[in-house]
């Protein structure tokens, strides 16, 4: 494992340079280059509903993508979202079994997200465990307890008014979801690029020990970004539960691939210390444009899924092809 | 002192094994009956080839979560090959699938040793690449146990000296493994990439090549597993084995192969899968419903990390963690 050698530029490169390089930029030229193909491939898909149902594709998988960001930046990963999802779900069709209303449902699913999280967070932080092996662990832990409480059933019978969160819109295609992704992304930003709290994540990603003795409380901060990712996930299973109305075991099974896939899209680190939100959203729109796209062709989901993996592989591959054909 | 711990680990697993068995057989005697136990040993051997596979490519510091896939691409296409041509001996379908699934594993070696992809992104990738070209060759449509030749179907089931050739396979694929491991130059550099990467490259050993025989290696097995589990079940589709691969990480993780590379073995792996059979086939003769396997199995990886990091931590204060298991 040699290291590349390292080049110290003559002159550094001015600042808009600088943006016209990076990955988002990349990112932004593929969206705009998808969004183009696909108008051209299907006449549906230019309509003002048809984008907004397009949105339903990524929205939920996004609110996630951003905790998901910070905890991957600062160097661990979480596999079990998914499975929070439908433990958080489960706890939710249960309830409306017995008669708990609206307010109640959300409360009780953003609670399990959160303990769910807390858990992950313990058993990595407190006992130092990896976190790969960890969630590889809680995902199947996590789903087989709906498993075990719901079996081959599901659970229908929501309130009419929980179905605002996944089904509502604001004002004209404008969905609720829409809206509470880009009010996600508005404060993740902020929080990752301009508050301490988000140096303290990137500090923590680039150099553990450094960060550790520069009175960054690594094990704290670790701890807190595993419950943002449990919490989105609770509000992430709100809106998807929402959305289809009926909870069952396999719900949203897969998801927690489609979630790493966004954030590394996105240009966030696998090893972690770099990435950023912005690169997150735009990730999170070719994703869904792919997806919406490739729909009204009529492709199966799981060819869907080999143009994702292949997207995944040679976002990565082409920069680091385009090094090697340089040197 | 470390030579100890390792024994200890595979002792203990023994144990545990032989404290299930007396467990269930206190209420099912039938249970330990040495044909019961054979058929237990049977069932787990496709477990564990793939966890034998998994162990060489999580010593190396890297993670293969594509086996299921390869698995099932391998055994659709042995599968379609016999139907095409029924008159190709068994021996040469082993080849084929043996030869197939070292060219997947191969692509996973090149991406990881090549281009320095993270193994978990370039599996991840792969997974959902070999899974949806299954459809690609299918086109979603299954073979069924008539259209394969009788050849085909009878090889794992013939039985030699009191047991079916699948689990001869899986005693042979055993010994020689630990041979390999234990006795030879490559053995001992899977070893050394793992324990120490950069130590390994100063000591003369290519660690990226290292990496991609190890992906080979593991591909080659999962090809194997995917005929004999095509051949058992006699039956192809595209979901075959989905989420085995979470199984596979669970038996090597229980048997004790540490996920930070370096320490593990064979007799762990396969005790540790064997553990999981024991489990999966105590289930329905205790009368817990098939619901909790999932559950039990993301419990059973918990508690076998916790306990592998409780075994190798070293006594005395640690004030640089991170730096101990630093690359």
């Amino acid at each position: 494992m040699t290291a590349s050698p390292r080049r110290i530029p003559d002159r550094l490169q001015s600042s808009l340079e600088r943006s016209l390089k990076s990955w988002e930029t990349l990112l932004l030229a593929v969206a705009v280059a998808i969004f183009v193909i696909n108008s051209f491939s299907s006449p549906y898909f230019l309509d003002a509903w048809n984008l907004s149902d397009a949105t339903f594709n990524f929205t939920e998988k996004a609110m996630i993508a951003f905790a998901m960001a910070l905890l991957i930046i600062a160097g661990e990963i979480d596999l079990s979202v998914a499975s929070i999802i439908a433990l958080a779900s489960t706890a939710m069709g249960a309830a409306v079994q017995l008669g708990v209303g609206t307010p109640g449902l959300v409360v009780i699913g953003l609670l399990v997200g959160v303990f769910c999280g807390a858990f992950n967070g313990v058993l990595v932080t407190r006992m130092g465990l990896p976190s790969i092996v960890v969630t590889i662990g809680t995902m199947s832990l996590f789903r087989g307890i709906s498993y075990i409480v719901l079996g081959d059933q599901a659970y229908r019978g929501y309130p009419s008014d929980f179905s605002f969160f996944g089904q509502g819109y604001v004002y004209w295609v404008i969905s609720f979801e829409v809206v509470l992704f880009a009010c996600l992304a508005l404060i993740y930003a902020v929080v990752l690029h301009k508050t301490n709290f988000g140096r303290a994540v990137y500090a923590i990603g680039n150099n553990p020990v450094g960060a550790e003795f520069s009175g960054i409380r690594v094990a704290r901060v670790k701890f807190i970004l595993f419950l943002l990712t449990g919490l989105m996930a609770g509000v992430a299973a709100i809106c998807l539960t929402s959305r289809l109305g009926s909870t069952r075991p396999s719900i949203a099974f897969g998801w927690e691939l489609e979630v790493v896939t966004m954030v590394v899209l996105g240009g966030v680190s696998i090893l972690g210390g770099s990435g950023s939100i912005p690169g997150v959203v735009i990730a999170a729109f070719v994703m869904g444009l792919v997806t919406f796209g490739l729909g009204l062709l009529n492709v199966p989901g799981i060819v869907m899924s080999i143009v994702i993996g292949g997207l995944l592989i040679g976002v990565i591959a082409l920069p680091r092809l385009w090094e090697k054909y340089r040197s | 002192m470390s030579k100890r711990l390792l024994l200890s680990r595979e002792a203990l697993l023994v144990g545990a094994i032989i404290l299930l068995l007396a467990l269930v057989a206190s209420r099912f005697p039938a249970f330990i009956t040495p044909s019961n136990l054979a058929n237990v040993f049977n069932d787990t051997s496709p477990l564990i080839v793939l966890a034998i596979g998994q162990m060489i490519v999580i010593l190396t510091r890297c993670i293969d979560l594509s086996v299921a896939a390869n698995l099932a691409l391998t055994g659709m296409v042995v599968a379609m090959i016999n139907v095409a041509l029924p008159g190709l001996p068994v021996g040469g379908i082993l080849a084929i699938a043996i030869g197939f699934g070292a060219c997947l594993g191969m692509i996973n070696g090149v991406l990881v040793w090549a281009l320095s992809i993270p193994p978990i992104v370039v599996t991840l990738g792969t997974m959902t690449i070999f899974r949806g070209t299954i459809f690609l060759l299918s086109d979603g449509a299954w073979v069924n146990s008539h259209e394969f030749s009788s050849a085909f179907k009878a090889f794992p089931r013939a039985v030699i000296l009191g047991l079916p050739v699948m689990s001869w396979i899986a005693i042979f694929a055993v010994i020689l493994f630990s041979i390999v491991m234990a006795r030879t130059t490559l053995g001992r550099a899977f070893y050394a990439t793992g324990g120490n990467p950069h130590a390994a490259t100063y000591a003369g050993i290519n660690v990226g090549r290292t990496q991609f025989w190890a992906f080979t290696i593991s591909g080659a097995l999962a090809g194997l597993t995917g005929y004999l589990w095509v051949s058992r079940y006699a039956v192809a589709y595209v979901d075959l084995a989905g989420g085995f691969e979470l199984d596979v990480v669970a038996a090597c993780v229980i048997g004790g192969v540490a996920i930070m590379g370096g320490i593990g073995t064979v007799a762990g792996a396969m005790l540790g899968a064997l553990f999981l059979g024991v489990i999966k086939n105590a289930l329905p003769v205790v009368d817990i419903s098939p619901f909790w396997q999932l559950a039990i199995s993301g419990g059973a990886i918990i508690i076998a990390v916790a306990l592998n990091a409780k075994a190798t931590r070293a006594k005395g204060r640690i004030i640089l963690k991170r730096a101990e298991n630093a690359t």
